[in-house]
């Protein structure tokens, strides 16, 4: 498997559970009205600020054999986390945390409370009125979280390395690849994987950006849109 | 008529204590039989509140509320039902339509889990009731304010609530749009006999819609009744002033003509005095008094043979015109202030520093306790 597609299926992993544990996590963090919540909105921005070695150094701690992570996983599956492509996963999901979870938290704080109690009143639980409300209201906010998660996802370095090591087919990325192949002078394969990841984060961007300028909105959504 | 249709009150006492305005205290006791029921009163008087303490988004301090039978909130007895299930419709004044779905599916929100055929009948007979059925599949932004109103009022009813509150759900329409939709809203209710509780902070809406009249100023229940009770015989000053009384005037009772059921007031220092109906007051107690610049009559001689008790000499202090409408100060010892005309200001040549006379009814003299 050549890098490029490792990096893919990585960021594409990465990208869904994101989602999904992203998803309660912004919610809570939108609407509990517990005076600690900072506590926890601190450690969800941590990896935006930490050198990404910091954390890939505590992630192969963790997941090495001895490691606490390491150890339940060799128990329940009988092989070890690091250096493998499920480690991996597990770490790009902690260093992408930030980037699926503060869209989506600011996109559902941004739902209009009022039409929350209208939800309610008419009889709706929390479960519906997330379905049928907030999430409909906050599709940007989701396309956002996942486009930057796995936009994130594929341009990471410093982590891979610290975790996955290099390992052809199993954790080298194409982030890696191409600091592989500088390392070899082989400037023209380099430039060639360097200026698809450019294209590819352009992309990514002009997606995430129009998608908030509701370009392609429906047309109630327009409409709303200050 | 089945059981279904029977009638309920809603009862209610409640004191909320703001957290951080220690000065607000919302401290009511309130009952609202079947029918439209007016929440009336200056904004900050805690009416909407209220409204939220009633549908359970604001937890009371203490209190009680009760429909019928049915205890939804008892501080003593920890009981407080949550708004999911406390079968109260609320329209906010933001009406708050659920921007992404059609009108349709806005009334349809709130019948989540009665079966289908059930659930069409009951959307098939509020759409005609409120007379959005040609509106079903549009969005909330592409149709018009009455439109708005008339769709968040079905889909709060659609529900079959036990109580309907509107947070002055009217405001901004014109008169005959808004007698319209009030129309529809009373045939409605002839069949399902709730208690509808009615913000408003306008006296015009009071007056169309009136049954009953609770009053609120600063978080107390002023005064009740009928329209005409409530308002037109105001208790409390800050009450007339929002019920559109522009004279507010101090004075001292002169003397009581009790078989006329009349007294003369001294108004303030001025020697202006004037003869006002009858109330619980002696000799020498001070008394406030509310006249409506409406109900004064202006006249640039003095005028004879008036059955109007009350006739005032003075001077043009201003005239402005707003509008269709001009309003006159004029100096008689006290200050009143006058609407007239753009004709009358003509006919009269009204101006500034001109020698007028009031000419003031006695029983449009209100006072104020």
């Amino acid at each position: 498997m050549n890098s490029l597609s490792l990096s893919f299926e990585l960021a594409g992993c990465v990208g869904a559970i994101l989602l999904l544990i992203g998803m309660p996590v912004a919610y809570w963090l939108a609407f509990s009205n517990w005076r600690g919540k900072f506590l926890l909105e601190s450690v969800v921005a941590l990896p935006l600020v930490l050198p990404p070695t910091v954390l890939g150094f505590y992630a192969l701690l963790a997941m090495g054999p001895r490691g606490p992570l390491g150890k339940l996983w060799i128990t329940l599956f009988g092989r070890g986390l690091a250096f493998t492509f499920t480690g991996l996963v597990l770490a790009s999901v902690v260093y992408s945390f930030p980037f699926a979870v503060q869209p989506l938290m600011v996109s559902f704080e941004a739902v209009d409370r009022k039409l929350l109690d209208a939800s309610a009143l008419l009889g709706a639980g929390k479960w519906r009125t997330f379905r049928r409300i907030i999430l409909p209201l906050s599709l940007p906010g989701v396309v956002t979280a996942l486009v930057l998660s796995f936009a994130h996802t594929l341009g990471e370095f410093g982590v891979v390395l610290m975790v996955g090591g290099n390992l052809a087919g199993v954790t080298r990325t194409v982030s890696i690849d191409i600091y592989d192949r500088v390392q070899s002078l082989e400037y023209g394969e380099a430039n060639r994987l360097a200026l698809l990841l450019l294209a590819i984060a352009f992309a990514v961007l002009c997606l995430v950006y129009a998608v908030n300028r509701r370009v392609w909105a429906p047309a109630w959504m327009r409409w709303t849109a200050n | 008529m089945d059981s279904e249709l029977k009638p309920c009150t809603l009862v209610a006492s409640i004191r909320k204590q703001q957290r951080n305005a220690a000065s607000f205290v919302l401290d009511v006791s309130l009952e609202a039989p079947p029918g439209i029921t007016i929440l009336f009163g200056p904004s900050g008087a805690g009416k909407s509140t209220l409204l939220d303490c009633l549908a359970g988004l604001v937890l009371p301090t203490a209190g009680k509320i009760a429909i019928g039978e049915n205890v939804l909130f008892d501080s003593a007895a920890h009981i407080d039902v949550p708004p999911q299930r406390r079968r109260i419709a609320y329209v906010f004044q933001s009406l708050a339509l659920f921007p992404h779905l059609t009108v349709e599916e806005n009334i349809e929100f709130g019948l989540g889990d009665i079966p289908e055929q059930d659930r069409r009948t009951r959307v098939e007979e509020i759409l005609e009731a409120f007379r959005i059925a040609n509106l079903r599949d549009q969005r909330p932004s592409q149709i018009s304010g009455g439109e708005k109103q008339r769709t968040a009022l079905a889909r709060s009813l659609v529900t079959q609530p036990r109580l309907l509150l509107l947070d002055e759900p009217l405001t901004g329409l014109d008169a005959e749009l808004k007698a319209a939709i009030v129309q529809d809203l009373r045939a409605w209710n002839i069949a399902k006999g709730i208690p509808i509780l009615y913000v408003t902070h306008s006296r015009e809406e009071v007056d169309a819609l009136g049954e009953r009249v609770i009053a609120i100023d600063n978080g107390r229940v002023v005064s009740h009744g009928a329209p005409m009770d409530v308002l037109d015989a105001p208790r409390r000053k800050r009450l007339a002033q929002a019920a559109g009384f522009e004279n507010l005037l101090s004075g001292t009772v002169l003397g009581l003509r009790e078989p006329d059921g009349v007294m003369r007031i001294r108004l303030g220092e001025s020697a202006c005095e004037i003869e006002v109906p009858l109330a619980h007051a002696s000799v020498g107690d001070l008394v406030q008094i509310a006249i409506r610049a409406g109900d004064i009559l202006l006249a640039s001689q003095r005028p004879h043979g008036l059955s109007a008790r009350n006739v005032l000499e003075g001077k043009m202090l201003s005239l402005e015109q707003r509008g269709t409408m001009c309003i006159a100060r004029v100096d008689c010892g006290v200050t009143f202030v006058a609407h007239v005309t753009p004709g009358a200001v003509r006919a009269l040549e009204l101006a500034v520093a001109k020698q007028v006379w009031l000419v003031l009814k006695t029983h449009s003299c209100h006072l104020v306790d």
